[in-house]
């Protein structure tokens, strides 16, 4: 790791008074010190924000749910009220990581991960993500990276948090010393590789991730995350699939279907939710809604395989959202 | 955290922090664990930097890119000594204090031989800042045992003959004996998941499962 210089913040206002200077902020530090020691990032200056207790905490609101964006990934997992009514969020962080990493790792900080591209994440290769014109990827060892929506960037979305975030449509806060706090939808929260590749998500450099609002569920909804590696545990997402599902009876009057690492930004598969939409939740319409998620897929020379694991991944995280399946053994952690 | 494998093996691996400078880690680990060699090398070291960015004040502390002079509580003891920002706790107490029985093997906090507990909790020491362990209570391998007695997870590893070339037994052990502080009682399901980050190439999981089960008994009768 290069030498820096660290300002230790208690308050947020002490800490957007920092943000100058390309200075960068720590959390949890889990990706950013993993990338400052692989070379790619070298900040003279980290602004530490860890031990700003306002930013700490999980606090029910009548509309539903506030993080505090250093609320860790562990709090959450553990967080009775989320394991009951936000069920796929406490899945998806419950199976990031490790255990001593989720006890650390911040929610914030795992939404604001940069991409999952060991060509991106090398000091070695400077690619179109790095201000050069190439892309590694494409013509190399692309086994883990995405399948569709990619443009002229393959990389993945490293967030299982995010494929959780999503579904229930939470909103991020973004707090500047400038212009206060603003919130941007998470779906409006990251930025395609082909709109600007070399910005990952819409936060400027003297914002801070604050919190993250998530509104209440409707009554009837039912949700599961489940995540697929080559690992058991601690591994990267191959397939990730985070199912939401608003039930009216034995019918699904609205359906959330959404994908980690299939592509660089977190997606809904709007074409497996119309599958669902206004019927009930079987293993027919769970396959065919599995099958419907790989419309437009476009697998690179070496990720064929996952054509064939996301409707899997789908289809058996449909049922388990719907109380039909056991979680699956051959799911990550 | 690169839990996949790089694209091909000629990638650098990123290099150690020295955490002391002007001082070879061989040279200073002849002086470890003597409180008074610590303190010495204190003499002349900048304490927090006040130039380079502007002074500490109530709510921003300044620190660094130099060393500089911290006291970190380690199994119960203030330890004086100096590191930088970049220092992980990982380095600072191997290279710092000697404290080798933390080991560093991934370095990202992939395989967890580096489990040390920062107020109870277990964490990766190298993904953790040494300025990050300050005001916290840090227990490491060193101190899970007392002079006069084994830690039962550590008494259990031995009867289980639970390792072989011993190198993730540290991190493996303070991964269990965490587990058996926060749930005195835990089950087989648990205890998978308490090790699912602690890396063993030898395999050694059925016999550190029966071995955590076992000390788990031992702490239940005890209390």
């Amino acid at each position: 790791m290069n030498s820096f210089s660290l300002a230790d913040c208690s308050t947020v206002e002490a800490a957007l008074s920092q943000l100058k200077n390309g200075a960068v902020v720590k959390a949890g530090g889990v990706d950013l010190l993993d990338r400052m020691k692989n070379g790619t990032d070298t900040p003279d200056r980290l602004v530490n924000i860890r031990n700003i207790r306002e930013l700490r905490g999980v606090q029910a609101t009548p509309d539903g749910l506030t993080l505090g964006a250093l609320t860790t990934l562990a709090e959450i997992a553990d967080h009775p009220t989320i394991r009951a009514q936000y069920t796929i969020l406490s899945d998806a962080c419950g199976r990031a990581a490790t255990p001593h990493i989720r006890n650390v790792a911040t929610i914030g900080g795992n939404v604001l991960q940069e991409l999952q591209c060991w060509y991106f994440r090398s000091a070695e290769f400077q690619c179109i993500r790095k201000g050069k014109d190439q892309c590694f990827a494409f013509s190399g060892l692309n086994q883990y990276h995405a399948i569709m929506d990619y443009g002229g960037c393959p990389s993945v979305a490293p967030s299982s948090g995010a494929v959780a975030l999503l579904a229930l449509n939470a909103t991020i806060e973004l707090t500047s010393a400038a212009k206060g706090k603003r919130t941007v939808a998470i779906k409006d929260f990251y930025v395609q590789p082909d709109a600007n590749p070399h910005r990952f998500n819409v936060k400027a450099d003297d914002e801070l991730l604050t919190a993250i609002h998530i509104p209440k569920t409707a009554p009837g909804t039912r949700s599961a995350y489940q995540k697929y590696g080559e690992k058991e545990s601690h591994d990267w997402a191959i397939a990730d699939a985070g199912i939401l599902l608003e039930m009216d009876g034995e019918v699904c009057r609205r359906a959330v279907v959404t994908m980690g690492a299939a592509s660089p930004v977190v997606r809904r598969s709007t074409e497996a939710e119309a599958v669902l939409t206004g019927k009930p939740i079987t293993r027919d319409t769970a396959r065919a809604a599995g099958q419907a998620s790989m419309t437009g897929a476009m697998p690179l020379s070496m990720n064929g395989y996952k054509v064939q694991l996301f409707p899997t991944a789908i289809y058996r995280t449909i049922l388990l959202a719907a109380g039909q399946m056991e979680r699956d053994p051959s799911a990550a952690g | 955290m690169s839990g996949h494998q790089p694209p091909h093996k000629e990638l650098p691996e990123a290099s150690s922090t020295p955490a002391t400078k002007g001082i070879t880690r061989r040279g200073f680990l002849k002086g470890a664990g003597i409180t008074a060699a610590g303190t010495a090398l204190l003499d002349g070291v900048h304490g927090l930097q006040q130039e380079a960015h502007g002074a500490t004040t109530r709510d921003v502390k300044e620190y660094g890119p130099e060393a500089f002079p911290v006291t970190l509580n380690i199994n119960g003891t203030e330890h004086a000594l100096h590191v930088e920002p970049r220092t992980t706790l990982a380095e600072a107490l191997r290279n710092g204090l000697g404290m080798t029985g933390t080991k560093i093997s991934c370095d990202r906090g992939v395989c967890s031989s580096c489990t040390v507990w920062l107020d109870k909790m277990p964490v990766n020491s190298c993904m953790t800042l040494a300025v990050d362990a300050i005001g916290h209570r840090i227990t490491t391998i060193e101190g899970l045992s007392t002079d006069s007695e084994v830690h039962p997870v550590q008494a259990a590893f031995v009867r289980h003959d639970a390792m072989q070339c011993g190198f993730c037994t540290p991190g493996m052990v303070m991964s269990c004996a965490a587990l058996i502080e926060r749930n005195p009682h835990p089950t087989e399901a648990d205890v998978r998941v308490a090790i699912s980050g602690n890396l063993c190439r030898c395999g050694t999981y059925p016999k550190v499962f029966a071995a955590t089960l076992d000390a788990a008994g031992q702490h239940a009768s005890k209390a």
